[in-house]
């Protein structure tokens, strides 16, 4: 009994150890899983997890460039980059937004104005870190914010970039503006593969030359590594990598220039372009109305967005670049070379006019009633008869004219460094084959071609080509593609780029008609449509007046300017250049709706070159000195 | 100078050199990572040394009790314990969306921390009682008292805990003798069961076990810490970064640095090397309580050695095994490394009684 009980007792006891050992084999089994796997993520991974590590613990924070600023041709600033204190919100770190705007506003005076904006951000920039709820704070505030900052967690103060034009609307078209960034902005930022250099900009060039020089303007973005820890906030920079600032902008233009030209238009809404014939470097540009661009850098609110893309007067909308309008007689130099260069008129040719041309039973006008009596070639010009040129325009045959015009660059863009410009129509056989599309209307009659002669029918210009080809005029056929930018200044070295020095063609034309032409454009402003307007000028100039129709009149229909509605007025053009003999400045003059060139645009033009030559402005009370020409009589 | 030797040989009496050597370096490793992991400063370090302090007087005092007076303890102690876990259930505070918390006058604490020890010492208990003709009867009895304070603690929601306590009891079954033709029917039938298992948890014990097939899934929510831990470990390489080096750890990017990932940061510093110090040292804790258990003089006692001994295997298996990726998150210490008292104090009982049935391994029973 006693040795049984032995003997089960040293089997249980072999029985246990043995189940001890299938034990400690399991534990070694397990422990060998395990050290498989340390070695697998250890070894085997170790550099994929290394590279994670590193990931999760560098970060690479942008840092955005100044953005190049732009100046006048003597240095004056029209665009600049400062730095100023924003009032950040976090939106990930704030659970309730709406409160803690409403807390911030107790200590900082928060807008209606900044809380649409904020909320609009909000939206269009999901995923962003931190959008600003009040831009530009004062020092005060800033000092506010400051004692209060434990209350907001989330909330930061942070120094920004902002841009400024400090003349406002003056030049606004030439500027254009900038805009925060967004989806489309996004795209073609894509498209050209910048996103590593938009990595901490929040702002892009939109319209003008803040959009055609953008790559030039944004500058190369820095950046710092640094070390953050999960929650992303920083704990060291590792290293850094300075932003080179965008390079900045020497325009041709010339600011008082500019300001004498905007000044002149008043109330009227139009546009006038002035280039240096000898470079094509614009001098003036202006678009009335304007804006101010301003308004756009941070966001422009819904107010004032209203205000001016809903007014009939859409002071967006850049007239010089993108307007097309008949040329009315401003057409009628270039007419009159085109006959000379292609030997259908001398200068002496002359004819009899009775007060109106009839072709095909159709009766065309003259605006003189009864008519210009005998006028030749140098007459017609200087008292703008249509009736030389419906004859002229007849001889001429639509092809001859747009064959020749087009060298002038009419009817094509001409490569200003501003986007989005429009290229008009010079009419042809060809042109209307390709516009219509039913049968009768794509065939060109030559009674069309008669419209044509006077700058009306299909004739449609920006007033920059119009100022291109008047600088043609001046440079005795010399082409330039009229640039607004003088030099791009490289900010690091200082380095100039010039945009634009060589001419893009010179024209083969005679001189002697090119002089004649010449002649009779100083004998408009002398004895002509021009006289009154330039009358006692210190200068030699020469000019020709135009009125474009906007709408169409009845056949018989006399034009009367009272009796038309305000916005189906004619325009007035004036295009002009000076001195003669050595021309300093050709300018284009488009007045909308203000009815005949010689009385509404003429003087803007004697201002601007007043101005420009003499260094003379016209005090708005004393414009347009007693004339040559009767009202009754005008005629352009 | 005598009296002062006396009362170093009292000290010294109960405690076995192999288990307090390999614990202490355990529990050095623990500091030295803990200090690591710490952003706060020394607090943790101070505090950690005070639960190390006390743990090493309870192991000290479980020493000195012979198994005869722990065998009976166990049934008083699993029917306190079991008693709580209903009271619990009942009464139970909700923290973190878990009932565990009970308020007792003076404090609170985790009733299912009892079970660790006692759910062994009974089965132990009441295996030896029924030494001389154990039967599928007795099995079946283990099964439901292993069953009962399991499923309490699941429902808490305390999956860890859950899974530490029955491991334990397994363990006991186990060693006592199942038969292998049960063992693997059981298995099979578990094997079975998991789909039902599956209808029984929680949404977020389901997300952290399919976390573990795809932790890309959700990277910022539950498989965000396996995805960083995983990091951790496998950027330290071979050597690892070096003490306090850890970007993983100093970065704040593993989440409980200081508890149950704590091995993530240990092993971000000291890499392959480290890692495998520490599955040595477990090994050899491990290998040292299978040998006291194996050595026992009683059922009673070897169930229980062996029992307690691979608790330390659960802890450390499924607590690596979570933070490397392998296993799915539940709520597990590494064993004597991380941060934390009542584990502390837990782990230390157990090696207290280790050493006091190897202490007690040359006395005969009465």
């Amino acid at each position: 009994m006693k040795l049984t009980e032995f003997k089960n007792t040293q089997r249980e006891l072999y029985y246990f150890q043995v189940r001890v050992g299938v034990a400690g084999m399991v534990v070694l089994a397990a422990f060998a899983v395990l050290l498989a796997r340390f070695v697998y993520l250890q070894v085997v991974q170790h550099e994929y997890y290394r590279t994670k590590a590193e990931d999760n613990r560098i970060s690479i924070v942008p840092i955005a460039p100044n953005r190049g600023n732009i100046v006048d041709r003597s240095g004056v600033v029209l665009a600049r980059s400062y730095s100023a204190y924003t009032l950040e919100i976090s939106p990930r770190q704030v659970p309730d937004v709406e409160a803690v705007i409403n807390e911030l506003a107790s200590i900082i005076d928060v807008r209606a104005s900044d809380r649409n904006r904020f909320r609009r951000m909000l939206v269009e920039a999901k995923g962003a870190d931190s959008l600003p709820i009040k831009t530009r704070l004062s020092d005060e505030e800033v000092a506010r914010f400051a004692a209060n900052r434990y209350r907001f967690p989330g909330v930061e103060i942070k120094a920004r970039l902002f841009r400024q034009y400090p003349h406002g609307e003056l030049a606004s078209h030439v500027l254009g503006y900038i805009g925060r960034i967004n989806d489309r902005d996004l795209e073609l930022i894509a498209a050209e593969s910048l996103e590593a250099n938009y990595k901490g900009s929040d702002h892009i060039g939109k319209t003008g030359l803040e959009q055609s020089y953008e790559r030039q303007l944004h500058g190369a973005t820095g950046y710092e590594q640094v070390e953050v820890d999960a929650g992303g906030r920083g704990v060291r920079t590792l290293s850094r990598t300075a932003p080179t600032s965008g390079n900045s902008l020497s325009l041709t233009l010339d600011l008082r220039l500019q300001e004498v030209a905007e000044e002149a238009f008043g109330a009227h809404r139009g546009a006038l372009v002035a280039i240096e014939p000898a470079t094509g470097g614009v001098l003036a540009f202006v678009s009335k109305p304007g804006f101010d661009p301003n308004l756009f850098v941070d966001g422009i609110d819904p107010a004032n967005w209203e205000l001016l893309n809903n007014s009939p007067d859409r002071p967006l909308i850049n007239r010089a670049l993108t307007g097309l309008y008949p040329p009315g007689s401003t057409f009628k130099p270039f007419l009159a070379l085109a006959a000379l260069s292609l030997g259908k008129r001398t200068t002496t040719q002359a004819i009899a006019d009775p007060g109106y041309f009839i072709f095909g039973g159709h009766r065309f006008r003259d605006d003189k009633v009864g008519g210009h009596g005998v006028v030749d070639m140098y007459k017609a010009i200087v008292v703008s008869c249509d009736t030389y040129f419906y004859m002229l325009a007849n001889d001429l045959g639509i092809d001859n004219i747009s064959g020749f015009l087009r060298q002038f660059g009419f009817g094509a863009r001409t490569g200003i460094d501003l986007e989005g410009e429009a290229a008009g129509v010079l009419p042809s056989q060809e042109w209307k084959m390709k516009r219509f599309s039913r049968p009768e209307q794509r065939k060109w009659y030559a009674g069309e071609t008669i419209s044509v002669g006077i700058g009306q029918g299909y004739n449609a210009y920006t007033p920059l080509q119009l100022a291109q080809a008047t600088a043609a005029l001046a440079s005795g056929g010399v082409m330039y593609r009229p640039h607004i930018v003088h030099y791009i200044e490289n900010s690091r070295t200082g380095e100039r780029t010039y945009v634009e020095r060589e001419p893009l063609r010179t024209l083969a034309l005679k001189p002697q008609h090119i002089e004649f032409i010449r002649n009779a454009m100083v004998g408009v402003n002398k004895e002509g449509t021009g006289a009154r307007a330039f009358a006692g000028a210190g200068y030699t100039s020469a000019g020709k007046t135009g009125t474009a129709q906007v709408v169409a009149l009845k056949q018989n229909e006399k034009y009367h300017e009272s009796r038309v509605q305000e916005r189906h007025r004619d325009h007035a053009l004036f295009i002009a250049f000076a001195p003669v003999e050595s021309p300093k400045i050709a300018l284009a003059v488009l007045v909308e709706n203000a009815g005949f060139g010689a009385r509404a645009a003429a003087p803007i033009a004697r201002q601007v070159l007043d101005y420009y030559l003499l260094g003379k402005r016209v005090p708005p009370a004393d414009k347009a000195p007693a004339g040559a020409v009767e009202d009754d009589d005008e005629s352009d | 100078m005598k009296a002062i030797d006396r009362l170093f040989a009292r000290i010294a009496a109960p405690m076995d050199g192999p288990l307090l050597s390999i614990s202490g370096g355990l529990l050095l490793l623990g500091l030295l990572t803990l200090y690591s992991a710490s952003t706060d400063g020394s607090a943790r370090i101070t505090s950690q040394l005070f639960n190390v302090g006390i743990a090493l007087a309870v192991m000290w005092m479980a020493a000195q009790v012979p198994p005869q007076t722990l065998m009976r303890f166990a049934l008083p102690a699993y029917l306190l314990g079991l008693a709580l876990l209903v009271a619990v259930a009942l009464f139970g505070d909700v923290r973190n969306g878990a009932r565990r918390w009970l308020s007792l006058g003076f404090g609170s604490g985790q009733p299912s921390e009892i079970m660790k020890v006692a759910m062994p010492l009974m089965l132990a208990w009441y295996f030896h009682k029924n030494e001389a003709a154990l039967g599928l009867r007795d099995y079946l009895v283990a099964a439901a008292l292993l069953a009962i304070p399991t499923l309490l603690i699941a429902r808490q929601p305390d999956l860890g805990t859950a899974l530490l306590v029955a491991a334990a009891g397994f363990y006991v079954i186990f060693l006592a003798g199942l038969s292998w033709k049960l063992l693997i029917g059981a298995a099979a039938a578990l094997a079975a069961s998991l789909p039902f298992l599956w209808s029984l948890m929680h949404d977020y014990q389901r997300r952290r076990i399919l976390t573990l097939f795809d932790p890309t899934e959700d990277p910022l929510g539950a498989g965000y810490h396996i995805i960083q831990s995983t990091i951790a470990v496998g950027s330290g390489g071979i050597t690892g970064k070096g003490w306090l080096n850890g970007s993983q750890t100093h970065l704040e990017f593993i989440p409980e640095r200081t508890t149950d990932f704590i091995f993530a940061v240990y092993s971000e510093e000291f890499g392959l090397i480290g890692n495998t110090l520490l599955l040595a040292l477990y090994l050899a804790l491990i290998t040292r309580g299978l040998m006291i258990a194996a050595n026992a003089p009683t059922f009673f006692s070897r169930l229980l050695a062996g029992a307690v001994t691979l608790t330390f295997f659960t802890y450390a298996f499924v607590n690596m095994g979570m933070v490397s990726g392998i296993l799915p998150v539940v709520g597990v210490p590494l064993p004597l490394v991380s941060y934390g008292g009542t584990a502390l104090v837990t782990l230390f009982l157990d090696i207290g009684i280790l050493m006091s049935i190897n202490r007690h391994r040359t006395l005969v029973q009465t």
